[in-house]
């Protein structure tokens, strides 16, 4: 399995660490000869928005939206100013894949919105970093300025007719400038609110111009899709889930951290490259996808595998592919208010469901967990969270909803206990 | 009438050579080139994150009154937009600030009992600043390292699986 | 266009649309009701509330959730469904959810009886609360002295805050902080300074903003309400009086697309205060020895009569304010000219009448109101328009937002909230730089011109291609209607509109400036429109050629006129003044014999003719203060008394007829009859050597006696008091810095344009402070007109000297 492994995104990690995320280092791993060839070639960008489409990737930011369809719907022909946007605000509870992209191998996703860029139209870009990242945000940095300076990015780049200027752009603490119409409006100096759609960003995005936006590893995926073919790419994974994709595997296990690693890989697996449950305690359950999506207990996961589909199957999402392990002896309702006061301290405001809902929910939980639950409460907050899921401008309403709707359903038996007994089932976190 | 998407802009009758420091203005100046020109104000957080860091660490209103001259927005605006995301201060603050993450990575990596003992020892709740004035202590959301949990933001830097003993070395180190 | 309609089904009801129109705005033409808070159809879309979540399908395929009618755009074949189980419970979860925080103290609540909230909540309102965590409780802020705050109450719909964004243009109102800790308001405790700002009032759907003066004197379901027309600027603003008893308890506006759509200025929301002012006048009184006696109507009247008559026909003059009814100056014209005088106007604040020749008959805003908004090019010539008429300043707005040109030409530059192009001249140069309009478009005019600069350049080239577009526009505002060379500029103006194939338009001050010209009560007019045989003195003349006896109607002498120094010598030279007023006030005591009260707005019938020619016609809604009479009603005895004949109405609608009968087939036409020939009428000097020239703007809240009585307006950061605002740059040739005291030396007498100031015996003089203010042209100042202290000074356009005190 470990041949398997660091074969996109993470290409450069077998590099010497002081100097992997250098122009050159990239270089030494094919870097920026796509790039040069459509610099050179000009191909029709719809035979590269093609090669994406064969890839099946599929948006790594959470959505798992096929990345080469929304490429596609950039209405390329209108004179308009059209940008890419990229996401690397990163903020999703169990996520930490793209500060360790723009860490490790910042170029290949300068590379990536270059060719995306170029696929929908677009002569501006801009990646927006959460503010909080400030080594991952100096090394991008630094690795713009190689390539302005080695003219990759710039003005009639190569001697084409080619420009493509790419800006960094910071945040300052809010995870729903991750959700991609806050976020434009973020860019466009205000809070982050999402946006109703339609229309869609496709349409009028950042600055009302057409845009694209796409996850940090999405992106920075595109160089070895090209490099490779599509159905390379396509193979790695499973069929609609192609390509490796990166896991952050956190909470109790041995070894946390990032695997790049096919789509398909058996959770067991997974959980074993990152040492298995620490302390040698059981499986109790894994969130797979990020905390916004439901938790799936631990011997469900365990007969599952790392894609889209088979996740849905499970009952859940794959996510941002964040992969939570939640170990025997975890108090569920406790994990479930962390959520909750989460979600209720991240939500904009706009919608009435997600910010009167988003408090009630964590307020009911702090009253459960402070031994004053009731018996109706549990009903109460399922009802609560069906009452925001669906109902809001963006998804952080689906995502404060389905934790708590998929903890009663799986863990029930803990909320009642500690509503009859006013103390939790199982005392630690 | 439909949706808007137009800049705020406002004509801020002051002499912009007035506002600021003419270090910061340059230094914004480079982030307003990024955006079209009529957008100004994609500027303001870049700006207000400048302003922040000199002037220790927060934001008064007189400071964000001139980044909105500055960037000519309406004042109003930045207010929203210094309100609404964490890492902007509007009270003064310590020395330094110690961000711990609570979010469920870090809470299953014991965060919990970090922020415990940093409030036991430090006499200090989230939110609050030491009585020194040494270190204002604040809870974060996610800080997006969650292979490390429990992360802890000193200032600009990431620590990384702090246990109470580290994280009382590295506040011992700060001045 | 009819290809475009699609048809969709709401509710099982088959209704059609344009492609791109909200669910929501489908439903209400057809008169479906869905809940909302956020929806406002003059606003921008937010979708936030979620109360107007509805259930839809689209070829037979439902959307997976429930969508928001107000931002889901209709489709060919789209079925939607606004009470079905599955909708219902999705606003049921929304009412939830905003009553959750939501204090539920209707009883004592302002908005208690008219509360979206309220209203909407009886419909769901099954539900016992679940909701057993405590309360959000939010801290106030004083907005001022017109909005009152509750804003535990607020729902965040961000009506407030994007009409302050969208139709303001002012971003006093925000959203800060985020989740649970959002909060509406300033955050930094300012007061709401924006002369539209009441409407905020009327679009928070919930008691969190409501009318402070207002504020609990009255319960919704005590009031009833009245139409009635707003009797300020010549807007004429649809409005809804809100009455208990006999009094007026407030003021909203009443839907009209046309003239105000839903908004109304906050002068016409808030000047009904003034109503119920200690200074009116509520009864008859005679100066008898000097001392002022209270008498009975039928012993006034006698007195008033004989006064009228006394000094003969030639020797009265009757001085009217624009703001009196269509039937008071039409009675008041004929009882005057009965008397044999047409010494008679209402142009209390024109000092240059050379024009009157070639006055248009019908002179007006040169198109519907409504149609501002289309304009692509707007010259505007001496207004400060959004003091003068706000709700046209907004459609200019508009029309800038929708990449108009905005044009102005003003003595001081104007703070406006949108993009314009402003060149800023002193008076005396006005002409001059109109010329250079004209030059630039080849069409040169005789007389002196500025040098041509980029900006006369864009200017006059956008308002060209505006005019071949068929959509340019040349104004006229008070500020250039008060100027000793208003003939001049207005036949100027004219010219480069014929030049620049624009429009030209009036931009009338009052609420019946132009109904003056239709009731006759101007010296060159009668009812109609048609000419007198010779012409009688206009309101300048008849105060520099004084009279002996004077009616005067609805007026403040020491406020309403260009010169009130002027004014109130002439009366105190008079033998006989009889004045019909709203209030008392000491200038009235001082020069008046015999001072009947007169129903003011809210009190008569009548009818007001605005900027654009429309006959906006209302009824009396409350009993006149005190012993106070109906204009018309007193005019019609005075008349019968002395056997007149044309004083028999039986009511006002009579008299209305009457007017309308005479103007039958007067179309509204700006065409100046002599236009080319007034462009070579001689400028009145400059201001002599050490004087500057005064420009004396009207203050939003100044305008009127009525305003100039509500006090609420007056404690508003718009009101202004008197000061002396120079460009710093002035201010330093002066020798003079912010806040010195100064003494403000105004000549009288000679108006023919000597230009010499303070050597005159009758100069007079006043005290303020010194402002500095980068906005004004050099060679001037501003020193506001109407206020307090200004009533010792001489023309609101003319020379003026500034003796800095102690110096
Ligand atoms: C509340 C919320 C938070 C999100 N946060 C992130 C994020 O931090 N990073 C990200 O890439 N996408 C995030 N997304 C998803 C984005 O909206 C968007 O789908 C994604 O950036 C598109 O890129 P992709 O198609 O390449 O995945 C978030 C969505 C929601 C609703
Ligand atoms: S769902 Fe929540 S976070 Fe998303 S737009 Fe609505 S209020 Fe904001
Ligand atoms: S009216 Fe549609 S969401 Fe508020």
């Amino acid at each position: 399995m470990a041949e398997n492994q660091n074969t996109v995104c993470f290409r450069t990690m077998h590099l010497d660490a002081r100097v992997r995320h250098t122009l050159e280092s990239y270089r030494s791993v094919g870097g920026y000869r796509q790039w040069e060839r459509i610099l050179r070639e000009k191909p029709d960008p719809d035979q590269l928005i093609n090669e994406v489409k064969t890839s099946a990737l599929r948006g790594r930011g959470g959505a798992g939206f096929p990345t080469g369809l929304k490429w596609s719907f950039m209405p390329r022909s209108k004179p308009d100013q059209k940008y890419i946007v990229c996401n690397s605000d990163e903020g999703e509870p169990g996520t930490c894949k793209d500060r360790d992209i723009m860490r490790y191998n910042p170029h290949q996703l300068i590379e990536g919105m270059a060719i995306a860029g170029y696929c929908i139209g677009a002569t501006i870009g801009y990646n927006y970093i959460r503010g909080e990242f400030y080594e991952p945000i100096a090394r991008f940095d630094e690795a713009l300025e190689e390539a302005y300076a080695a003219g990759l990015l710039g003005k009639e780049l190569l001697g084409s007719s080619i420009d493509f200027d790419l800006y960094t752009h910071l945040g300052a603490g809010a995870y729903i400038c991750g959700e991609e119409t806050a976020l434009l409006e973020s860019l466009e100096g205000k809070k982050g609110q999402p946006r109703f759609k339609p229309p869609f960003p496709a349409q009028a995005g950042l600055y009302g111009k057409p845009t694209t936006i796409n996850n940090t590893e999405s992106l920075a995926s595109v160089p070895v899709i090209l490099e490779k073919g599509g159905q390379w790419f396509l193979e790695q994974g499973r069929p609609n889930n192609g390509g490796p994709k990166l896991f952050s595997v956190t909470g109790h296990v041995a070894r946390p951290d990032n695997f790049e690693i096919p789509l398909g890989t058996p959770f067991r697996d997974l959980l074993e490259m990152a040492g298995g449950v620490s302390g040698g305690r059981a499986l109790k359950a894994v969130i797979p996808g990020g905390s916004s999506v439901p938790v799936v207990p631990g011997d469900v996961m365990l007969t599952t595998d790392m894609d889209y589909d088979s996740i849905t199957k499970a009952g859940s999402m794959l996510g941002s592919g964040a992969v939570i392990v939640i170990a025997e002896g975890t108090c569920m309702v406790k994990v479930l208010a962390n959520l909750a006061h989460f979600y209720a301290h991240e939500s904009c405001g706009q919608c009435t469901p997600c910010r009167e809902g988003t408090g009630w929910l964590a307020r009911v939980l702090d009253r459960m967990l402070a031994g004053q639950g009731r018996t109706q409460d549990l009903d109460l907050l399922d009802n609560v969270a069906g009452r925001i899921g669906g109902r809001t401008i963006c998804a952080l309403g689906d995502a404060a909803a389905m934790p708590v709707q998929s903890f009663l359903k799986h863990y029930r038996f803990e909320f009642e206990y500690l509503v009859e007994h006013g103390r939790p089932l199982v005392e630690a976190a | 009438m439909s949706f808007r998407n137009t800049p705020l802009a406002v004509i801020q009758d002051v002499d912009k050579e007035t506002l600021l420091t003419p270090e910061l203005r340059a230094e914004i100046d480079k982030h307003v080139a990024k955006y079209p020109p009529e957008w100004k104000q994609s500027a303001v957080m870049p700006a207000l994150t400048l302003v922040q860091d000199h002037n220790g660490g927060w934001l008064s209103r007189e400071l964000m009154d001139q980044v909105a001259a500055y960037l000519d927005m309406p004042e109003t605006a930045v207010y929203e937009v210094a309100t609404f995301y964490a890492m902007y201060d509007l009270e003064p603050v310590g020395r330094h600030k110690v961000c711990v993450c609570n979010s469920i990575s870090c809470m299953l990596g014991g965060a919990e009992e970090l922020m415990h003992h940093i409030e036991k020892k430090h006499n200090v709740a989230p939110g609050g600043t030491t009585a020194d004035g040494k270190l204002t202590f604040k809870e974060f959301e996610c800080l997006g390292a969650c292979r490390h949990a429990p992360v802890v933001m000193v200032d600009k830097a990431y620590h990384e699986c702090v246990t109470p003993d580290a994280i009382d070395k590295i506040i011992d180190d700060l001045d | 266009m009819s290809d475009d309609k699609i048809t969709l089904e709401i509710d099982g009801r088959l209704c059609t649309a344009v492609p791109g129109e909200m669910i929501i705005a489908v439903a209400d033409r057809e008169g479906i009701a869905i809940p909302r808070f956020c929806y406002h159809e003059k606003l921008s879309i937010a979708a936030n509330c979620r109360m107007c979540l509805v259930e839809a399908e689209q070829g037979g395929r439902p959307f997976p959730k429930p969508v928001p009618a107000c931002a889901t755009p209709v489709n060919d074949g789209m079925k939607v469904l606004t009470r079905s189980k599955k909708a219902l419970d999705a606003q049921r979860g929304t009412m939830e959810f905003l009553l959750i925080n939501h204090p539920l103290d209707c009883p004592i609540c302002d908005q208690g009886g008219e509360c979206e909230l309220q209203d909407v909540s009886m419909g769901y309102g099954e539900d016992v609360s679940r909701f057993s965590e405590r309360k959000r409780v939010v801290k106030d802020e004083d907005l001022g002295p017109l909005i009152a705050t509750e804003m535990t109450r607020c729902i965040h719909c961000t009506r407030c805050v994007r009409f302050g964004a969208e139709i303001a243009g002012l971003r006093e109102l925000g959203a800060t902080g985020r989740g649970e800790d959002m909060r509406i308001g300033t955050f930094v405790e300012r007061t709401v300074a924006h002369e539209l700002s009441g409407n905020i009032i009327d679009l928070c759907p919930v008691g969190a903003l409501t009318s402070k003066p207002y504020r609990f004197t009255a319960r919704a379901w005590e009031l009833t309400s009245e139409e009635s027309i707003a009797p300020h600027d010549s807007v004429g603003s649809n409005l809804r009086l809100h009455i208990r008893g006999s009094q007026v308890m407030r003021v909203h506006p009443r839907d009209n697309e046309a003239v105000n759509e839903c908004w109304i200025s906050d002068r016409d929301r808030f000047s009904y205060e003034g109503l119920s002012s200690p200074e009116r006048l509520t009864e008859p009184l005679l100066k008898r020895n000097g001392q002022w006696q209270t008498v009975d109507w039928q012993e006034a009247l006698h007195a008033a009569l004989e006064a009228l008559q006394a000094p003969g026909p030639d020797q009265l003059g009757c001085l009217i304010s624009p703001t009196a009814t269509l039937e008071e100056q039409y009675l008041l014209q004929r009882l005057v000219r009965t008397l044999g005088s047409d010494h008679i106007d209402t142009r209390l604040r024109q000092q240059d009448f050379r024009g009157d020749a070639a006055d248009p008959t019908f002179p007006w805003l040169g198109l519907p109101i409504a149609e501002l908004e289309q304009q692509q090019g707007v010259l505007l010539i001496g207004s400060d328009l959004r003091q003068e008429q706000p709700l046209l300043a907004h459609r200019l707005r508009m029309a800038a937002l929708d990449g108009a040109t905005i044009a102005l030409l003003n003595p001081y530059a104007l703070a406006l909230n949108h993009a314009s192009l402003q060149l800023v001249a002193a008076p005396p140069a006005l002409a001059s730089e109109l010329r250079a309009l004209s030059q630039v478009l080849g069409k040169p005019v005789q007389g002196a011109t500025v040098e041509i600069s980029d900006r006369h350049r864009q200017i006059a080239t956008a308002l060209q291609a505006a005019g071949k577009a068929g959509q340019g526009l040349v104004l006229l505002g008070a500020l250039a209607e008060a100027d000793p060379d208003y003939s001049l500029i207005r036949a100027l103006a004219a010219a480069l509109a014929e030049t620049a194939e624009c429009r030209l338009g009036f931009l009338a001050a009052a609420a019946n400036s132009i109904g003056s010209r239709l009731a006759g009560s101007l010296p060159h007019r009668l009812p109609g429109g048609a000419a007198p045989k010779r012409p009688g003195l206009d309101a300048q003349a008849m105060l520099t050629d004084p009279r002996q006896g004077y009616l005067l109607w609805g007026l403040e002498p020491d406020r309403d006129f260009a010169d009130p120094s002027l004014a109130m010598a002439a009366l105190r030279s008079a033998k006989q003044v009889v004045a019909c007023s709203h209030f008392k006030s000491a200038a009235l005591d001082e020069v008046a014999d015999v001072l009947l009260p007169i129903s003011a707005f809210a009190e008569t019938a009548g009818t007001f003719v605005n900027a654009e020619g429309r006959w906006q016609r209302f009824q009396g809604a409350v009993a006149p203060a005190g012993d106070a009479r109906p204009g018309w009603k007193v005019l019609r005895v005075l008349g019968t008394m002395l056997e007149f004949d044309g004083f028999g109405q039986n009511n006002a609608r009579e008299v209305h007829d009457e007017v309308a009968h005479a103007c039958s087939g007067l179309a509204p036409d700006n065409r100046l009859s002599d236009a080319r020939a007034l462009t070579a009428i001689t400028e009145r000097s400059a201001p002599s050597a050490g004087a500057l020239t005064r420009i004396g703007n009207l203050p939003i809240y100044a305008s009127d006696a009525l305003v100039r009585h509500a006090p609420a307006l007056q404690r508003t950061p718009l009101a202004e008091s008197l000061a002396v605002y120079l460009h710093p740059q002035q201010a330093a040739d002066l020798g003079l810095t912010e806040g010195d005291q100064v003494r403000l030396i105004q000549g009288a007498g000679s108006h023919s344009g000597s230009g010499s100031v303070g050597d005159n015996a009758a100069a007079k003089e006043a005290r303020a402070p010194v402002v500095l203010d980068d906005r004004i042209a050099l060679g001037c100042t501003r020193i506001p007109a109407g206020v307090d202290g200004s009533e010792a000074l001489g023309p609101i356009i003319g020379p003026v000297r500034i003796e800095k005190i102690g110096a």
